[in-house]
């Protein structure tokens, strides 16, 4: 049967646990470097983590939604990769810039320093290309397709998947099909001398109406009880609305800082590589992620402008949680009972018509 | 041969055929010409159903379809089979009918004889799966 007992199993289970920290929604999977193994392992020999996300910028700005995030190169052989859903097609995906995250990190925890629960170990159809690039040793791919195409497209290139990988990349697909392959080439990273910890900070550029986070795919390849630990930052012109809101008890998402953006912020961001775009007065928020990743089903959907209702359905939520929605089936239910009233008065008033026009009872 | 006699000849046939069946001169045992067939299919790295009966003694074929766009495995056994897989390392299974990959979007057909009345588990022993719930019983009565 040629089984035997190689450790290999469990490296497997942790190589396709997400690098977490996300706040760019990105999750580590692993690449197979050689022929998968069906019964065991399949990660390559060293099975040592190789890729950490760090964490990420999400910045709104002039109807353009500004991924920023970083993957952070943490030594080992093979490729390994992630798969970010995206809210729309990226007109630009280039190298980011070189401080912005940190300088992030600096101005919400002066500190500067990132929990070591945010560092976790990334241990390590046909859907439609739209976009390749390659930045430092990172293949970056955009794809569009549903959730079988995207998995299938996953698998034919290596990508190994955990269980939960159909259902979650359903929850995306159906609401847009949108999605970013990233290759980490760490064999490349050591022939480019890149250092243990060197991050590679990714800029991605996606038009789009408002804002949004993919949280949902933070839990892939977790058990339930895992924790999902990761931040995400937000800087808009205005204060922005988040659904779910934040402040809720008991959603697994804190509100960690929620104030005008300094003009020293928005200087050092502005001044890095590729961020001319920030503007000269905005809205910085930080939102920290602590759940069971059983709990972890939604999204966070943002009204950029501060005064609309951020999305149920970017939220990934069922729409009787949306405001309009309820408001919409209590409506039906008002429509209802008058059409039965009405049926009702209807009938009476004809059956008291019948009996005024009967004959009176011969007997 | 004309067509005529052709004709007579296969009308005559059949008659005898079904003389013989109504004598009971040739039994027909329809499990015996027809395996039974179960149908599992695979959604969201789960089996549907998670628990059949079939006969014992006899062969069942199983009509595996994978929905998923990840490969799985269906492994029917005892615990011992079931702890050896947990620790395998082989890439492929296909040479055993109780041990068999599916391809991701796919569909695999495998017969099955379970010689006693015994409940089996069927299990997907890919990392991760069977932890997620993808398993399911065989009651052979």
């Amino acid at each position: 049967m040629g089984h035997n007992n190689s450790p290999s199993r469990s490296r497997s289970s942790r190589f396709i646990r997400p690098f977490g920290a996300l706040a760019g929604a990105l999750v580590a999977l692993a690449l197979a470097a050689g022929p998968a193994f069906a019964c065991g392992g399949l990660i390559g020999p060293n099975g040592a983590v190789n890729l950490v996300n760090t964490t990420t910028l999400a910045g709104y700005h002039d109807g353009v939604e500004h991924y920023v995030t970083s993957f952070e190169f943490a030594g080992g052989g093979g490729q390994f990769g992630s798969l970010v859903p995206l809210p729309g097609v990226p007109s630009e995906v280039v190298r980011g810039g070189d401080w912005t995250l940190q300088r992030l990190v600096r101005e919400t925890d002066p500190r500067g320093e990132l929990d070591s629960a945010f560092r976790l170990e990334a241990v390590p159809a046909a859907a439609q290309v739209l976009l390749e690039v390659r930045i430092d040793a990172l293949d970056i791919t955009v794809l569009r397709g549903g959730a079988n195409e995207v998995g299938q497209w996953a698998t034919d290139h290596g990508f190994r998947l955990p269980p939960d990988a159909p259902e979650v990349l359903d929850f995306y697909a159906t609401r847009s099909p949108i999605f970013l392959a990233a290759v980490f080439d760490a064999d490349a990273a050591n022939e480019r001398g890149q250092a243990l910890g060197e991050g590679t900070p990714v800029h991605i550029t996606i038009p789009t109406d408002n804002p949004w986070v993919p949280l949902r795919i933070l839990g892939l390849g977790k058990s339930a009880a895992e924790r999902v630990e990761a931040d995400v930052y937000l800087l808009t012109d205005n204060p922005p609305r988040m659904l779910p809101n934040p402040s809720s008890a008991g959603n697994g998402l804190f509100l960690k800082h929620y104030a005008p953006a300094s003009a020293e912020l928005l200087a050092d961001l502005r001044a890095d590589a590729g961020m001319g775009w920030v503007p000269e007065s905005g809205w910085l928020t930080k939102v920290a992620i602590d759940a069971a990743a059983a709990d972890m089903t939604f999204d966070l959907a943002i009204d950029a402008s501060g005064r609309g209702e951020p999305s149920a359905v970017r939220a990934g939520l069922p729409p009787v949680v949306d405001g309009i929605a309820r408001a919409s089936s209590n409506l039906d239910w008002l429509v209802a009972a008058a059409v039965v009233l009405g049926v009702g008065v209807w009938f009476s008033a004809l059956t008291l018509g019948r009996r005024r026009l009967a004959p009176p009872n011969a007997a | 041969m004309t067509p005529g006699r052709l004709a007579d000849g296969l009308t005559a046939a059949a008659f005898v055929v079904v003389f013989a069946l109504g004598m009971g001169l040739i039994a027909v045992d329809p499990l015996a010409t027809a395996p039974v067939r179960i149908d599992i299919r695979i959604r969201y790295s789960h089996f549907d159903p998670a628990a059949v009966t079939v006969p014992h003694g006899q062969p069942v074929t199983f009509v595996l379809h994978n929905n998923d766009p990840i490969a799985h495995e269906w492994m029917v056994g005892d615990d011992a089979l079931h702890v050896a897989h947990r620790t395998g390392t082989e890439p492929f299974h296909a040479s055993r009918p109780t041990e068999v990959s599916i391809p991701a979007l796919s569909t695999v057909e495998t017969t099955v004889t379970f010689d006693d009345p015994v409940a089996w588990r069927y299990v997907c022993h890919l990392p991760g799966h069977e932890a997620y719930g993808m398993v399911g019983v065989v009651n052979a009565r």
